[in-house]
């Protein structure tokens, strides 16, 4: 008679580790959407090349290791950097002379860009994916009373929160974000006001660019470092940006970690949709309130 | 921009003619000289190409999700046609009725957004589509609907005879091809145009332009629907590729190399990027290479496309109306900025 109940209610194990990956999953979609968010804050262009910078990242930290014999943590930053100015490299001698036409085309350029770093990757590498160890510190799990916890997870929750919140700091309340966001706003005044805005532009898409890499070094241990690890991952980027709107840091953030929350909830429940899960929110946000969750109209 | 249109105010120069007739007997004649199933593909591709540029160059509407109306097409013809054993006429209209609805759906939801917010709204549908397919039962996931009967059109017309089909394939393109010419060039034509140029201004006017914008968009779904059925019977196979998001990013190369905004452009370019393919296909990942390169410099340094470059010189006579592309989008741009200052939403 209450044989439904069963499927309602999996066993609290399941349920938290299924918690636990969408968080995890949620954590990356906050970071790449974040950066998506800084960058067409400035430069008014979605960065279709972000997942490709992300895949970049990953592979960064894989050849440190394996041809240079650089561990995690030195990767941490050293492939940011480099992804990072691979960007600056891009802006300038791309991104820049389209900057007046019409956003489309930055689009377009970008999307061209993601398939000849992921097409070359593949090229290289095929389409499977190569293990990354995690580090010995990091390495082991705890018990947690209700679940086991792998301290790995454990890491990478807490240091994209404090990634993003870092960010989320830099932008609204220093100086350097000050002028940030008045460049977003007016950048011909900012400009006037004898503050260098072509090259924050360029170090703004370096540095959302960097926070993509980041995002993928951190993923290397977690999911395999594969070629299309970026392509898998960006258009569910795209519609979690669409459901938080643009308009918002936090928003970026938040809606990250939420959106990864519901679809490992619906991993629990009703497995069969997790993989469309955000892109059915995403048709109801564009009916309810199309310029998104903590969007401004724009 | 639509230097090939045939403007009704004035009768269609005779350049316009004798290129329309040199291109169909070059269609006629094709399949004795090149390998027919290849030309087939290619039209396919063309006729999917056209109806994406309905969207792109004359509302202005960059869908990145086309794949889904173009895959999810061919799927529902090659069941039709082969668990329910329809004629292949009607498996091809179910596949168009199906691809029509579904761009009614997006469709209503995506021109809630514009620029690339629309972008990524299809996109993000289109995966969605593409989940789908990969999960359901009916679509075989990986392995794909295979050996799907052509049939008899009409009962009499043997589709398995190669010359046959082509013809018919055809014939499919014209009839898709002719639709969208008649389109562009009606008044509801005119309207999509003038909302591409300035919307405000267009809702000043009086047009609901989001009701155009609508039409426009399950228009041009349909027909490419109508490409993806044609492809599923050519090839008798439907698969995860037609709907996966890199042939939505085909798609839209096709257009981009032969023309935004021209009639023949993205026909150009499907022939260009379909025979290229068909030249590296053995090379593994280089194709995507190579189309990420076109991309690039299209976009840097050739935004016209072939078309929009040629067809000037091919008609005689050097465009001058128009004013460059590049002013268009300065001035859309001020417009942007003159809409935010204004609080308007979008």
């Amino acid at each position: 008679m209450f044989d439904w109940l069963h499927i309602a209610v999996p066993p609290a194990p399941l349920f938290f580790a299924q918690l636990l990956v969408g968080l995890i999953n949620g954590a990356f979609y906050a970071m790449l959407s974040l950066g998506l968010a800084v960058i067409f804050g400035l430069l008014n262009i979605i960065n279709f090349t972000h997942g490709a910078q992300y895949m970049l990242g990953a592979f960064c930290a894989w050849f440190l290791l394996n041809w240079l014999g650089i561990g995690y943590w030195p990767a941490l930053i050293i492939a940011p950097l480099i992804v990072g100015v691979l960007g600056i490299v891009i802006e300038r001698l791309l991104l820049r002379r389209i900057a007046r036409l019409d956003h489309l085309y930055g689009l377009l350029l970008t999307f061209g860009l993601a398939l000849i770093i992921e097409g070359i990757f593949r090229q290289q590498y095929g389409s499977s994916g190569q293990p990354y160890t995690i580090p010995s510190e990091l390495t082991g799990a705890r018990n947690l009373g209700f679940m086991f916890l792998p301290n790995y997870r454990a890491w990478v929750i807490v240091a994209s929160l404090a990634i993003c919140l870092a960010t989320w700091f830099v932008i609204e309340r220093t100086r350097l974000g000050a002028y940030l966001r008045a460049a977003t706003e007016n950048p011909v005044l900012v400009r006037a006001f004898g503050i260098d805005v072509p090259r924050m532009v360029t170090l703004t898409y370096g540095g959302g660019v960097a926070l993509a890499a980041l995002a993928g070094v951190m993923a290397a241990p977690i999911y395999q470092v594969s070629p299309l690890m970026g392509s898998n991952i960006i258009i569910v980027v795209f519609a979690v940006v669409v459901i938080g709107g643009m308009g918002s840091i936090l928003g970026a953030i938040v809606s990250g970690f939420a959106l990864g929350l519901v679809e490992g909830l619906t991993k629990v429940f009703y497995p069969e949709a997790s993989s469309t899960v955000i892109f059915v929110i995403m048709a109801l946000v564009l009916l309810v309130k199309p310029a998104g969750l903590f969007g401004r109209a724009a | 921009m639509t230097v090939l249109s045939l403007d009704r105010a004035k009768p269609a120069p005779i350049a316009v003619w004798l290129w329309a007739a040199g291109l169909i007997a070059l269609a006629l004649a094709a399949p004795h000289f090149l390998y027919p199933v290849f030309v087939m593909k290619a039209l396919c591709m063309a006729l999917f190409a056209c109806a994406f540029n309905l969207l792109l160059g004359y509302v202005g509407l960059l869908s990145f999700g086309h794949a889904a109306f173009f895959g999810g097409a061919s799927y529902i013809t090659a069941h039709a046609a082969k668990v329910w054993g329809l004629p292949p006429e009607l498996a091809i209209i179910a596949g168009v009725a199906a691809a029509a609805a579904l761009g009614l759906v997006f469709g209503y939801l995506a021109i809630r957004r514009q620029g690339i917010y629309f972008a990524m709204i299809t996109l993000a549908f289109a995966q969605m589509v593409f989940f789908f397919c990969l999960q359901a039962k009916f679509t075989g996931g990986e392995d794909g609907i295979q050996a799907v009967p052509r049939g008899h059109l009409f009962g009499f017309i043997d589709l398995n005879q190669p010359l046959v089909m082509y013809y018919f394939v055809l014939v499919v393109f014209l009839f898709g091809f002719g639709v969208i010419v008649r389109a562009i060039n009606s008044p509801f034509g005119q309207v999509l145009k003038a909302i591409r140029e300035n919307e405000p201004r267009a809702i000043s006017l009086g047009y609901r332009t989001e009701q155009y914008k609508l039409l426009a968009f399950i228009l041009s779904a349909a027909l490419a629907g109508l490409a993806g059925s044609t492809k599923a019977l050519v090839f008798q196979f439907a698969s995860l590729t037609d709907v996966n998001w890199t042939m939505s990013g085909e798609v839209v190369l096709m257009t981009l190399i032969g023309g935004i905004g021209t009639i023949l452009g993205p026909v150009v370019g499907a022939f260009l990027l379909t025979t290229m393919e068909n030249y590296l296909a053995q090379t593994g990942s280089w194709v995507t290479i190579i189309e990420g390169i076109i991309f690039v410099i299209c976009v840097l340094t050739f935004r016209e496309g072939i078309v929009g470059v040629v067809a000037p010189y091919a008609m005689g006579r050097r465009a001058h109306a128009e004013p460059p592309p590049e002013a268009v989008e300065v001035e859309e741009a001020e417009v942007d900025k003159l809409r935010d200052v204004a609080g308007e939403s979008d």
